[in-house]
């Protein structure tokens, strides 16, 4: 479905983004693995990704810093000679009610989803468009959708995620760069783990599904959306969160 | 020396905008009279620091409105 593709997932050593790096590349695309601290975690998805038969390589790089991220893409390119899907996953978390939220709780999860997604997409649109071809899969939430008490500074971030993928899908189609978003709902990873039982049982009764999303939920659409069976799709959102908000 | 950044110039354009070599002069201006839009513009830009190995700022790029501002600054920047 991906062979021969190349692709750089962000945030890439554990929970979503681990998933897609390895989907990609069961699928055939090599993978470069991005990790802002992880190393040892990233190294573990390398290893995962070498058994599959496709080349993978870990990059550590800061989304948030430009310069970081420009070094990165360049070592990435060089490495594999092109680079056909950037999947922008790298988040954070730093929750608290508006009303104790602190400037700088504020600031890093701002810088570190939203400005990350820019530099990382700024990055390698040089790239993608001497190619004239492209596919950059934003991972965007589903709060980012329906607001969620607690998180003022995440979905801002992902619903700037939303409103950024439907730019750049139209400023980068004329080049056949196509941009799509991905947003999950309530998946189990060690971002949701943070969550008490009482949060999640709460949540669990206003998913129509009844149950957590997996990683892989997350991961297939992202392949699909990287895929040719995607080739009409540019500037959309996926909900993927077992009917949560439809 | 001139000529010779002029020509590279316009075969770039050439190739990029699709444009017939006589309508590039140096006064002939990217958007009104070779009919590229912003993102052409950026390609250009982007294909011009590669043909010249040199990197031109975001805010110099601003100021490349005619394909003699191209020549000019590529002039100013190999001197």
């Amino acid at each position: 479905m991906l062979q021969g593709k190349n692709a750089l997932v962000t945030g890439a050593s554990r929970g979503i983004g681990r998933a897609i790096a390895l989907e990609l590349a069961r699928q055939g695309a090599n993978v470069a693995v991005n990790y802002a601290g992880s190393e040892q975690k990233a190294q573990e998805v390398v290893e995962e990704i070498e058994k599959l038969g496709v080349k993978a390589c870990k990059v550590q790089a800061n989304v948030a810093s430009e310069s970081e991220v420009k070094a990165m893409v360049k070592e990435v390119t060089s490495q594999f000679g092109s680079l056909d899907i950037l999947v922008n996953n790298a988040g954070i978390t730093r929750d608290n009610l508006l009303m104790r939220m602190k400037e700088e709780e504020f600031d890093q999860v701002i810088n570190t989803n939203l400005k990350g997604v820019f530099i990382c997409t700024k990055a390698v649109s040089r790239q993608m468009m001497k190619q004239r071809s492209g596919r950059i899969i934003n991972v965007a939430s589903i709060v980012g959708v329906a607001g969620n008490p607690g998180q003022a500074n995440y979905v801002a971030a992902k619903a700037g995620v939303i409103g950024m993928t439907k730019t750049t899908a139209k400023e980068f189609a004329s080049r056949n760069i196509l941009v799509n978003a991905v947003a999950p709902g309530f998946i189990a990873t060690d971002m949701t783990d943070e969550l008490t039982d009482e949060q999640k049982n709460g949540m669990l009764d206003m998913i129509p599904l009844a149950k957590l999303g997996q990683p892989e939920d997350v991961a297939k659409v992202v392949r699909f959306l990287a895929s040719d069976d995607a080739n009409y799709i540019t500037g959309q959102t996926i909900h993927i969160d077992g009917g949560m908000v439809m | 020396m001139m000529a010779d950044v002029f020509d590279r110039v316009k075969a770039i354009i050439v190739d990029r905008l699709d444009v017939e070599e006589d309508k590039i002069t140096l006064e002939a201006s990217f958007k009104d009279d070779l009919e590229a839009d912003s993102l052409d513009v950026v390609e250009l830009v982007m294909e011009l620091e590669d043909e010249f190995d040199m990197e031109i700022a975001d805010e110099e790029a601003e100021n490349i409105n005619t394909v003699g501002d191209a020549v000019n600054y590529i002039n100013s920047k190999q001197s």
